[in-house]
């Protein structure tokens, strides 16, 4: 299958293992990865900011970018619920009903990490080979806005070597909240040490989720701590080998 | 959209910005362990008597649908709601917002000579600061909730539209029962403290002639209003003395006597964790001997109404799942929203009452995880109403600006990885930089990711 990949603004400028990691492991999987040059952001920060207007043209060159593609991955649970449930609304609001229509197809087609392999390609065995202590974490938005379930937890039990121990209270959120953590950085670093804490109690060495934002939110507090628990998007752990 | 002459909330609806109320909130770890133990067991049982129904799902959608229909068709079933009760005897009012509702109020009991009303508890009713416009009008209020009971005598505010002293420990409501009862023989034990306030209370029950409610739902068919609660102090205030005064917001209707079939499932199960809870009362119109009013308030509804991508907040059953499952909530409680309505719900539910330029602050109260949308039992989408209403928040003009550019940059993609390289220069701050604000705020407690020798996009084209 010919694969578009969405790498999302952050994984390229911040996180390009995240990209990288990707690619390897749909390339692993036997597939063709392009990059449509065209892609930059899918807005998300600017909407739920209250920015909409603003974010029509990110969407708009979002949907252009993506256009041509059969199928688009990313490798973030809340760009694809962006993608998913605000983009048509946002182009719909902002009088382009054109877009709106055209932003939808491109969702119908786009797939976040785990629901692309478990659901598209229905493999949950990638054939990786991870031999540490992890425990994951379910970002928020690919719990409650994609639904995305047990397939990450699927596709990591799979793993070789791999030692899954379970995160208590996996399903409250980390604090990210995209600006939320500036606007209100303090209940956002509450709620980050009850997350770091459920971490440590873990005594597994890496902490992995399938959203680059909240994994550089919560290893930004682990690496204060100097906890020596480090961060991994799932995509660098199921590209292991 | 609003219309001229649309009145907007008054009352106990606004307060400090979120953001420093809540700083000062967390700093109080006592706080933070009595929320987190109380929401934590609250959930736990909501969760059990939630997914025991295999039907749930079914049940939420009708509560939607129903309330729905009531706030498309509201000012028909209102009419229809105060043709009945006018015919049961019952004297209906309406008012605009919290001036004339506690004007109205006031005037009813001080019409009877009452210097001390008992309250059932009621959110409407401190919607409204109905106890501070009778105190000023020198009648005492005199709160029968236990909880509320406890908010009252400490002199402190609810911070919870269910349990309003969430935030006390056992110890801290002993001393406050000591101190406001003159009680000095009281214990920790919930028993020793229940019994205080069952003795209080039964002297208030025996004495006083003025009762003001507020209802849970109001059948718009028969003219009935119904109370639901737990301890059974509502039904002796609905009951014993001769002056009842329910204050009952416009979207409280229900159709019909059957609706309550759906909604008394879904609100015990989702406020208290029970199947059912103790004590739901529904009267229509007068009992013999007895005189009843009913106040019916807008205080920001019709406004609410008129606001397609807010009206949802009026199908609100007040049941407080979403305040006991919010992760801001459980760490800075109720009073950091400064306004009746805390949480989730209040973080839309304020500022679509009031207007966005009374609320900056609430709409962003939230990291939108999504939880609230979850367990709640009308099924409104919290989370979208919050990111409409930061639509129309003031803006902090810096911000706005960073905004602007960002988007400019992100609209195209050579723009874009020019700012992505210029970013990789970043590489010289290292990873805990002083920053400035607001950026500081998240160096102050997390590193920052070091920024890579190459973009990913660079990387793809070596490839
Ligand atoms: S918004 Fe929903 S969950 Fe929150 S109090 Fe209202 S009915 Fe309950």
């Amino acid at each position: 299958m010919r694969v578009a990949l969405f790498v999302t603004c952050l994984v390229d400028g911040l996180f390009p293992d995240v990209g990288k990691a990707t690619v390897t492991l749909l390339e692993r999987l036997g597939h063709e990865v392009v990059v449509p040059p065209r892609q930059t952001c899918c807005g998300q920060m600017h909407i739920n900011t209250g920015y909409a207007a603003q974010a029509a043209p990110i969407v708009a060159n979002h949907v252009e970018a993506f256009a041509d593609a059969d199928v688009v991955v990313v490798p973030s649970g809340s760009c694809a619920g962006s993608i998913r449930h605000q983009h048509a609304e946002v182009a719909r609001e902002h009088g382009r009903p054109g877009l709106a229509d055209a932003a939808t197809a491109v969702a119908a087609r786009t797939y976040e990490l785990s629901e692309f392999l478990v659901d598209v390609l229905g493999v949950t065995d990638v054939g990786a080979y991870f031999p540490h202590r992890v425990t994951y974490h379910p970002t928020c938005h690919s719990l409650r806005v994609l639904g995305v379930g047990e397939r990450p937890l699927r596709l990591l039990r799979a793993v070789r070597g791999i030692d899954l121990v379970e995160l208590p209270g996996a399903e409250t959120c980390c604090g990210f909240g995209g600006t939320f953590a500036l606007k209100n950085a303090d209940t956002s670093t509450a709620m980050l040490a009850d997350k770091m804490s459920a971490v440590t109690t873990t005594g597994a060495k890496v902490l992995t989720a399938g959203d680059s934002s909240c994994l550089m939110h919560i290893g930004g507090g682990l690496a204060r701590l100097r906890s020596g628990v480090r961060t991994l998007h799932l995509a660098e752990i199921l590209a292991a080998t | 959209m609003t219309f001229i002459g649309m009145p907007r909330g008054t009352g106990n609806l606004t307060g400090a910005p979120f953001p420093e109320a809540a700083s000062e909130a967390l700093d109080n770890a006592q706080l933070r362990r009595n929320l987190a133990k109380a929401t934590g067991t609250i959930r736990a049982k909501r969760a059990a008597v939630v997914d025991e129904l295999p039907d749930w799902a079914a049940l939420r959608a009708a509560g939607a649908a129903i309330k729905d229909d009531v706030l498309a068709n509201l000012d028909t079933y209102l009419l229809r709601f105060e043709a009945a009760l006018t015919e049961r005897g019952s004297t209906v009012h309406w008012a605009r917002d919290a001036e004339e509702a506690t004007r109205i109020v006031t005037e009813l009991v001080t019409a009877t000579g009452a210097r001390e009303v008992i309250k059932v508890k009621s959110m409407a009713t401190a919607e409204i600061g109905l106890n501070e416009a009778l105190a000023a009008a020198g009648v005492a209020a005199v709160e029968t909730d236990l909880a509320e009971l406890i908010v009252q005598l400490g002199h402190d505010r609810p911070s919870h539209i269910l349990v309003p002293a969430i935030h006390r420990n056992r110890a801290e409501i002993r001393e406050i029962f000591a101190e406001g009862m003159g009680a000095t023989d009281l214990t920790d034990d919930p028993r020793v403290l229940a019994e205080a306030a069952r003795a209080h209370l039964r002297r208030k029950f025996l004495t006083v002639d003025v009762a003001v409610s507020g209802a849970n739902f109001a059948i718009a068919e028969t003219g009935g209003l119904v109370v639901v609660e737990s301890e059974g102090n509502g039904r002796m205030c609905l009951t014993l003395p001769r002056t009842l005064i329910s204050v009952v917001g416009i979207e409280k209707i229900i159709p019909a006597w059957q609706d309550l079939e759906v909604f008394l499932q879904l609100l015990p199960r989702s406020s208290t964790g029970e199947r059912m809870n103790p004590y739901t009362s529904v009267w229509t119109g007068p009992t013999e001997g007895q005189t009843s009013h009913v106040v019916l308030v807008d205080n920001g509804r019709t406004a609410t109404l008129a606001d397609p991508d807010g009206r949802a907040a009026l199908r609100c059953i007040r049941c407080s799942a979403c305040l006991n499952s919010c992760p801001v909530y459980e760490r800075t409680g109720g009073h950091a929203y400064g306004s009746t309505y805390p949480g989730p719900i209040g973080a839309v539910l304020s500022p679509q009452l009031t207007g966005i330029d009374r609320n900056p602050t609430l709409p962003y109260a939230s990291s939108l995880c999504g939880v609230c949308y979850d367990v709640c039992p009308v099924a409104i989408d919290i989370p979208s109403m919050l990111v409409h209403l930061r639509g129309r928040a003031p803006k902090p003009r810096a911000e706005a600006a960073a905004m602007r550019a960002a988007a400019w940059a992100m609209s195209d993609h050579r723009r874009w990885r020019r700012l992505l390289r210029a970013g990789r220069l970043g590489r010289a701050l290292g990873r805990r930089p002083m920053l400035p604000p607001p950026l500081s705020a998240w160096t102050r407690a997390r590193d920052l990711p070091e920024p890579p020798r190459q973009t990913f996009r660079d990387w793809w084209d070596t490839r």
